[in-house]
């Protein structure tokens, strides 16, 4: 019996699984599949630090960002300072993959400790825009984002802090969720900044996200705070009718947007209004003025405590030979590449005595300003949208000698995270031959609006998401 | 001379009594080999994340009720930050500025009348694990050949309480807290024994002038682990101080060791800079709420506090045979035994003492009964049967049929037999060898087995060798 290849390029895990349940292929077929993609473009595309050579489930296979942690496979974080770290247990996001059958293909590259925005801060070396390999996938999740763009996995799970989800997808032209803080455990999940990371789905389309949004999401007893979730809907929808759509002013007139990606933004706002959505202006100034800089006192200083575990004494990296202080100092010197030290800096000296009111203490209050905000606009409005990323992927090296121009890059994905509000990229078009992304922010433990939305949307626009240069 | 006061606050640690750690769910052991209860969450493996022990925040809300504490209605854990191998995590979890009990007052009675000790808070922690430094000098970590950790102590519960600088004497300090070691025992939420470490207790100590405003310059007293020894630390630092301030010298803000052996203070090595902890709220827990129904549960379950028990035995007894009683768990044995009520005290107190016997296990009847044949009794059985009053169904009866013998009938020709078998040291008694008397008792003792009355006897044997 003859059948055509699978393409893993195109195919949709939503296609996949039911290939799988009508048995026109077996697990074994699908995995070799994404092997084979691996094999072929894995070199060039560098999306995965560790690859797995046996399945270890008769599902859909999933591609996971390091941080998540596997027992039995190795989990760095993207960092030197856990080289060769196996965990020894399952994180929960990767237990229920495995209860789902999904079986693990590998590890994929991340800016060490998720701290970055092109994963050019993964001392592994960067992972490489699969619409074109001169260009970053956008960080820190873009060896997720390049493996289910490439064509290298069906979907992958992400982590998002500040848009380390949302932005790789909106570089890449493919879908990312960062759900509701509270809904997704992350007992398991290598640290950064405890208050903002999340774990969620990058995938081809909103249907698959949902579907993998449902397998991962709900209460953890491992993670205080978790909390229950709503029963997830896959979208039908096709239509907008009676949906309120908010378009933050000082969001579409912030600096640095690209024409292209204004221009895309434009047009499928357009396209809302089609459907049959209301879209309106709303105001979000002090999110938008204050969440990135509140952002970066917030997560170093967490970080700055998340990563003292980091030793030397029970795993990972030791420096040889010393006493117990000069030993850690040095393993730390050693162990940590330039971004998170200067993260730990910073988020010391936010902590320090004489310093945390103006600064910690300050950014915790300003939170509570840009939850208020959200919360406000939500009165009118079922959800918001604004571009994802202000520019379209950049050459890899742009940005790596000047730390601001990096962070700067998540101007538009950072204020929702910082209210713990779910988002959702959706690709809405081309710019210069490079996806946009669309990001469509709702009210907490509202995922199923941003799907339904997010569905009707993507149908709407229908951009193709596998890259021009390997259709 | 003037006259100098000293002033003190403690700060207690105290371990709980729970089945779990504070934050995961390994069992609490410390018998065991090393490292033989732990998991990624209290060795702090990558993405391993704390869920609090409920019952350690029920049993901290139990001794704030206790301490007549505010109880808080979302108090927070934080995360104090430092570098150091017990402390895997970089941080220890604990609580900073909304403890789960805030200010109460402690009622500790004094024979002079009742003192009021303020309670500035008592907080949960998670223990650190337990440092062993192998080789070098001094046991510290600086200069020895390396350091094993055992990480089944680490990320065990602890309550911390801290005292307002109210005490106003070494022996003060300690009759606190021996009461509060009591309660604490009594609200079942911990053993606290200062030998196993249980209950460890540091003093914040200064002296100042009678009169005089405000504290002077004060020292820290570490590794005091008995109540004794807190009482002796605490004098000799008070002496210290004294005589630096009389020399015309100052105080300098320090901490110390207490060598029990030597009663001699080691000042501990002054860090080079001051530690900052960062505190910040910790984001991997939700705030604690612990709720009416939780605090008034725990409410039902706070006892008669020993405090208010010892000053109604007070109405009955010396100050200090109530207090006596009371700090050692056995002034409930006492109110259920019937009889001389100071005979029974002093046979609680003296005889009880030191068997291992648990006064909640000893029938108050039965012992009455034995108090009150205690001046009819031979002392090798009263001291049998006091040592066998904690058994199961232990009875009096069969130890009082051994009543001694005072019979004269039976002793008198006892007494002349001897006395016709040593005629020499009867000679020598009646020349004036009083001291022979002890051995004629000590003959008929032997001959009877012990079970002669040694009033009788010494009367008898008085009255015929003067004969």
């Amino acid at each position: 019996m003859s059948r055509a290849p699978i393409d893993t390029l195109r195919l949709t895990a939503e296609e996949a699984l039911g290939l799988l349940e009508r048995k026109e292929v077996s697990a074994r077929e699908l995995w070799d599949a994404y092997r084979a993609a691996i094999d072929a473009r894995d070199e060039e595309l560098h999306c995965f630090l560790t690859h797995v050579d046996e399945p270890n489930g008769e599902g859909v296979p999933i591609a996971l960002k390091d941080v998540i942690g596997t027992k039995g496979i190795e989990t760095t974080a993207g960092s030197k300072i856990l080289k060769g770290f196996v965990p020894v247990y399952d994180s929960t996001v990767a237990r229920r993959c495995k209860d789902a059958g999904l079986a693990t293909l590998g590890k994929t590259n991340t800016d060490e400790f998720a701290m970055g925005s092109s994963t050019e801060n993964s001392a592994f070396g960067p992972s490489r825009n699969p619409w074109d390999p001169s260009r970053v996938p956008g960080g820190s999740g873009g060896g997720s984002a390049a493996a289910v763009a490439g064509g290298l996995a069906p979907w992958a799970l992400g982590s998002d802090t500040g848009g380390s989800i949302k932005q790789p997808a909106a570089l890449c032209g493919i879908v990312g969720l960062r759900p509701t803080y509270g809904t997704v455990s992350r007992y398991g999940i290598v640290a950064f900044a405890s208050s903002l990371d999340q774990v969620g789905p990058t995938t081809k389309t909103v249907r698959d996200c949902a579907l993998l949004y449902r397998i991962i999401a709900g209460r953890d007893p491992n993670d205080s705070t978790t909390a229950d979730v709503p029963a997830v809907e896959l979208p039908e929808r096709e239509d907008l009718k009676g949906v309120r759509v908010g378009v933050p002013r000082q969001m579409v007139e912030a600096e640095g947007i690209e024409p292209g990606v204004r221009d895309a933004f434009e047009r499928t706002l357009e396209l809302a209004r089609e459907l049959g959505a209301e879209v309106g202006e709303c105001e979000l100034p002090l999110s938008v003025e204050y969440g990135l800089p509140c952002y970066y006192l917030v997560a170093p200083a967490e970080a700055s405590s998340n990563l003292s575990r980091y030793d030397g004494v029970r795993y990972g990296l030791r420096a040889p030979d010393a006493g117990y202080h000069e030993m850690v100092m040095r393993t730390r010197d050693e162990g940590f590449g330039d971004e998170p030290k200067r993260r730990i800096m910073l988020g010391t000296y936010a902590l320090s005595a004489g310093y945390y009111e103006a600064y910690y203490g300050q950014a915790q209050k300003v939170r509570t300003v840009i939850r208020r905000e959200h919360a406000d606009a939500f009165e009118r409005f079922d959800v918001l949208v604004s571009p994802t990323s202000p520019t379209v992927a950049f050459e890899l090296g742009a940005k790596t000698q000047d730390p601001l121009a990096m962070y700067a890059n998540d101007l538009l994905t950072i204020p929702s995270c910082m209210a713990g509000l779910p988002g959702l990229n959706v690709p809405c078009g081309l710019s210069e031959g490079l996806p946009v992304g669309l990001q469509l922010i709702g009210p907490q433990f509202a995922e199923n609006t941003l799907f339904a939305v997010g569905h009707a949307l993507e149908r709407a626009i229908g951009f193709d998401y596998v890259p021009k240069r390997l259709r | 001379m003037t006259e100098w006061e000293p002033v003190i606050g403690l700060e207690i640690h105290v371990h709980l009594k729970t089945r779990t750690k504070m934050f995961c769910a390994c069992e609490v052991v410390y018998s065991d080999p090393p490292n033989s209860h732990t998991c990624p969450v209290c060795l702090a493996h990558p993405g391993a994340l704390p869920v609090p022990n409920l019952l350690a925040i029920e049993h901290t809300v139990k001794l704030g009720l206790a301490l007549g504490c505010e109880i808080a209605t979302r108090a927070l854990f934080h995360r104090k930050n430092y570098f150091y191998p017990d402390n895997p995590k970089g941080y220890q979890i604990s609580q900073y500025d909304v403890p789960l009990c805030g200010r109460g007052v402690f009622v500790v009675p004094k024979p002079g009348g009742d003192q009021q000790v303020g309670i500035t808070r008592a907080h949960l922690e998670e223990d650190a694990a337990k440092n062993v430094h192998i080789g070098g000098a001094g046991g510290r970590i600086g200069g020895s050949a390396h350091t094993n950790v055992d990480f089944n102590r680490g990320g065990t519960p602890l309550l911390e309480i801290v005292t307002e600088p109210d005490l106003r004497s070494a022996d003060d300090a300690k009759r606190f807290l021996q009461l509060l070691r009591q309660t604490i025992v009594e609200l079942g939420i911990s053993d606290a024994e200062m030998e196993k470490g249980t209950l460890r207790a540091d003093a914040n100590v200064s002296v100042r002038k009678r009169g005089e405003a405000g504290y002077r310059t004060r020292t820290e007293l570490k590794n005091m682990n008995s109540f004794n020894f807190i009482a002796r630390g605490m004098q000799a630092e008070i002496e210290r101080q004294i005589g630096v301030w009389e020399a015309g010298g100052e105080v300098v803000q320090q901490t110390f060791d207490f060598d029990a052996a030597s009663g001699a203070l080691t000042p501990r090595r002054s860090k080079e800079e001051a530690e900052d902890y960062r505190y910040f709220p910790e984001p991997d827990l939700v705030p604690v709420e612990p709720g009416d129904q939780l605090v008034e549960r725990a409410r039902a379950a706070v006892p008669e506090l020993p405090g208010t028990r010892l000053r109604r035995l007070e109405a009955e007894l010396d100050f200090d045979l109530a207090e006596g009683l009371v700090t050692s768990g056995r002034d409930r044995l006492y109110a259920r035994t019937p009889g001389d009520r100071r005979a029974v005290a002093n046979v609680l107190m003296n005889e009880l003492a030191g068997k291992g016997i648990d006064p909640e296990a000893v029938d108050g009847d039965e012992l009455g009964k034995l108090v009150g044949a205690r001046a009819s009794l031979p002392r090798p059985v009263f001291a049998e049967a006091i040592a066998r009053s904690g058994d199961e169904g232990f009875r009096a009866e069969p130890y009082l049929a051994e009543v001694a013998v005072t019979d004269v009938g039976e002793l008198g020709p006892l007494i002349d037999t001897i006395l016709a078998a040593n005629p020499g040291q009867v000679a020598a008694f009646r020349g004036g060898k009083d001291g022979l008397l002890g051995f004629f008792v000590g003959q008929v003792m032997k001959e009877t087995g012990g079970k002669a009355d040694p009033r009788a006897v010494n009367e008898l044997l008085r009255a015929k060798l003067a004969g």
